[in-house]
């Protein structure tokens, strides 16, 4: 189930990053994406990615820890990258034609810039994901970032939730078949299959109502002001770490403008 | 003593008045409740019963404030100290305070945070408890309840027991005046009930020298609360109050009448036990060729199951099966009955070792029910899930029913007469057009077997089948599997529920292994050690 694991591992070190206020490590991440989603060239995405990996030592997260957690970023870089170079806007010389497909250097070149892109956008988040603590996020963003604390809790909550749903969709499965369901061609399992998610839903709604009278029921929700056993406040080292982002996005847009490949994106 | 400042519960008792109170829900045509007269003095502890539907969850949720104008009507009056109960749940308690605490019956729907600390927390921040009371106070609810983890302890890994303990140390932590608990065992094994009684106990016991918090239970199993509670109010469905009084008097007056409205009255408030059904002859449940009695129908050898890809609950398990024979697996939670129950069914691969069904249960679809295709078990093999709704897979009662003979390629007016008779049988029929997800309880559970009967499986597998179940349900799966071991069916039973196990091996046709560190050991046998009660 855990595509990309949340909250602190066995495979996370205490470090400086790992340990600075979810929200600052969320604006890093923020700054980062759209800083790079303004350009896709393959100076300014490298630099970046350099950037990163260059700090990952002080995130508390090791390379193979990365990948563990971030493999699925990698599983969609690499083929929206190849995508581009074959499919891409043709431009200068003609390194590959067979048949309508043709690769160019300028298709090329897009489709690694593609690549280091969505690579150095994901990185951030999966630093993010696999160093904090869901709780501590969710105080950091309704203490530190002032965002409504019903939303914010609520929404915690409702991930816990999301723990059950493995072992409910295991028992789904079994009694499909205990039914007499699921073995006859892929049209008749596809259709348990869709079966098998309404059922799942239904539960974890159900499940979710209850989950809201009872806290409700602990004042979940009262107008009055409410206060926070853990207190979630900015230090001087938040500011070292979104320092950091500034310079990380501010020298690969440099490099990007410098080596005349930076191009605003969203024309 | 507690010191004032952690003390939990310190509150005063709260006193509730109800003057012709009723609520419909929005939508409904009946009332859910109506013309409900009651005083329940500060510190009183009231036992609250009714059949199912009789509006007691209702109360509660209005006595908490929870039932909002939007959600239905209401007549009458419902008060707590004097203040409408809408409003009283604040007003006049203090910071960290709430006049009302209230537990209800899900214990996975409880937990809201992933941190034991935090969790109790939640209702202390939610009523503005300043920040540096919060731990102390935390600290002294978990005491309170004994409950067995410190603050930093996950919610991820609790059993329900705990995880019901846990929300009652959240519950208390508020200090309500008035404490409120929802059918709070009925989703949670029988040594997880008892601890949660025993806590509530202490958490009573535990109280400064203030006047008492009040006490209201909603509960089916009676028995296990009579040492706390003082009073019993027996609710009317769709009416008001139908006794009020001391717990014995009105056991001894109500007792046979609410027995057989589904309360778990204790025994020698029953009714006499009715006379043992003489076997019938096949009907609507008997299978379609009788294997003789006794006879081997499946057996496990070496046997090593385990939920996904987990390492295994249980090995060396050896075991057999046998036509109109019992087989209960009982032991703690999370041993690995229902995971050897799923391996048995055929619907879990072995770890290890085997599964092995005899000819005359394969009927030619070779000897391992785990590579049965599932329209070949549905007709060898039924399965009655612990959870009714995990096993619905249609739009209405009588299409649930017709699934399985269908899969199985049965012929449609057999598939037709089978349906009616097993409806009929269940007291299903005036259902039949109803979904499943909206049935009670009580009848979700009759149709989850009905649905593993309609196909005729020559071994029925349940899991639990009588968890949270009424007395009057109960009595009825009773009758069932009677019939269904007269004609020869095998069942195989993963259950905690001792009554049940008891009746069946006194009358000679069961066997009982118990699943605990690992493996199995045979109930009763020479070489086991005698079994306590």
């Amino acid at each position: 189930m855990s595509v990309l694991q949340l909250g602190a591992g066995d495979d996370v070190r205490d470090a400086p990053v790992a340990r600075a206020n979810p929200v600052a490590k969320l604006a890093v991440a923020l700054l980062i994406s759209v800083m790079l989603l303004l350009t896709v060239d393959v100076v300014t995405a490298g630099t970046a990615l350099l950037l990163e990996l260059a700090v990952l030592p002080w995130c508390g997260l090791s390379l193979r820890g990365l990948l563990r957690r971030g493999w699925v970023v990698l599983a969609g870089a690499i083929p929206a990258g190849l995508v581009t170079t074959w499919l891409g806007l043709d431009s200068g010389a003609v390194l590959v034609a067979v048949g309508p497909v043709t690769i160019t250097e300028g298709s090329l070149l897009a489709g690694c810039a593609i690549t280091l892109r969505i690579l150095s956008v994901g990185l951030p988040g999966v630093v993010l994901l696999a160093t904090t603590d869901p709780t501590d996020l969710a105080d950091a963003l309704a203490q530190v970032a002032r965002l409504p604390h019903r939303f914010v809790l609520a929404a915690l909550a409702a991930m816990r939730l999301f723990a059950l749903i493995g072992s409910e969709w295991e028992s789904l499965g079994v009694a499909r078949r205990a039914r007499g369901l699921g073995d006859d061609g892929a049209l008749g399992r596809a259709r348990t299959a869709v079966g098998q998610v309404l059922a799942l839903l239904v539960l974890v709604i159900r499940r979710g109502t209850r989950l809201s009278m009872a806290m409700e029921a602990r004042g979940f929700g009262l107008a009055g002001p409410r206060t926070w056993a853990r207190q979630s406040r900015l230090r001087w080292s938040d500011a070292v770490v979104v320092a950091g982002g500034i310079v990380i996005v501010t020298v690969a847009t440099a490099a990007g403008v410098l080596a005349g490949t930076w191009h605003l994106a969203l024309a | 003593m507690p010191s004032p400042g952690t003390a939990v519960l310190a509150a005063p008792g709260v006193r509730l008045t109800a003057r012709g109170w009723g609520w419909r829900h929005s939508g409904r045509k009946a009332w859910a409740l109506r013309g409900v007269d009651l005083d329940i003095a500060p510190g009183e502890r009231v036992l609250l019963l009714g059949p199912s539907g009789a509006g007691k969850s209702t109360l509660l949720a209005a006595a908490a404030g929870l039932l909002d104008a939007g959600a239905g009507e209401s007549v009458g009056q419902l008060c707590l100290d004097g203040l409408d109960a809408r409003l009283a749940r604040l007003a006049g308690t203090g910071p960290g305070e709430s006049r009302t605490g209230l537990l209800l019956q899900d214990p996975d729907a409880q937990t809201v945070l992933a941190r034991c600390g935090d969790d109790v927390a939640f209702g202390l921040e939610n009523h503005a408890l300043p920040a540096e009371l919060i731990w102390p106070r935390v600290d002294a609810a978990l005491r309170a309840v004994g409950f067995p983890y410190d603050r930093a302890h996950s919610t991820a890994t609790l059993s329900g027991g705990e995880r019901q303990r846990l929300a009652l140390a959240g519950v208390v932590a508020m200090r309500p005046g008035l404490l409120m608990l929802d059918e709070p065992t009925a989703m949670i094994d029988p040594d997880g009930a008892r601890m949660l009684v025993r806590s509530v106990e202490r958490v009573l016991t535990r109280q400064a020298t203030a006047a008492a918090a009040t006490l209201i239970v909603v509960e089916h199993r009676v028995e296990q609360w009579l040492g706390l509670v003082t009073r019993i109010v027996v609710l009317e469905p769709g009416g008001g109050v139908l006794a009020d009084g001391p717990v014995l008097e009105v056991l001894a007056d109500q007792g046979p009448e609410l027995f057989r409205h589904g309360v778990w009255v204790p025994p020698r408030f029953r009714p006499a036990a009715p006379v043992r059904r003489v076997p019938a002859p096949a009907t609507a449940t008997a299978t379609a060729t009788a294997p003789v009695e006794g006879a081997v129908l499946l057996h496990a050898r070496g046997l090593a199951v385990r939920r996904g890809r987990r390492p295994p609950v249980l090995s060396d398990v050896d075991l057999e099966v046998r036509a109109g024979q019992a087989l209960f697996l009982t032991g703690p939670n999370g041993a690995g009955k229902s995971t050897l129950a799923l391996a048995l069914a055929g619907l879990t691969a072995p770890a290890a070792g085997e599964v092995v069904a005899e000819a005359m249960l394969a009927g030619g679809a070779g000897p391992h029910p785990v590579t049965w295709r599932a329209r070949e078990l549905v007709t060898r093999i039924g399965m009655v899930f612990q959870e009714p709704q995990h096993q619905f897979v249609a739009a209405t009662v009588e299409a649930e029913l017709a699934v399985g003979p269908n899969r199985a390629g049965m012929d449609p007016a057999d598939t037709a007469a089978r349906t009616t008779a097993v409806l009929v049988r269940l007291r299903l029929d005036r259902l039949a057009q109803a979904n499943p997800f909206t049935l009670s309880g009580g009848e979700q559970r009759r149709l989850s077997v009905a649905t593993a009967l309609v196909t005729r499986p020559t071994l029925l597998v349940l899991d639990e089948p009588t968890f949270g179940q009424d007395s009057r349900t109960w009595a009825e799966l009773v009758d069932l599997l009677r019939e269904l071991l007269d004609a020869g069916t095998a069942l195989v039973c993963a259950t905690h529920d001792r009554e049940l196990v008891d009746v069946f091996v006194a009358e000679g046709r069961a066997r009982e292994l118990r699943v605990a560190g690992g493996t199995v050991q045979p109930v009763g046998a020479p070489s086991a050690p005698a079994v306590t009660r």
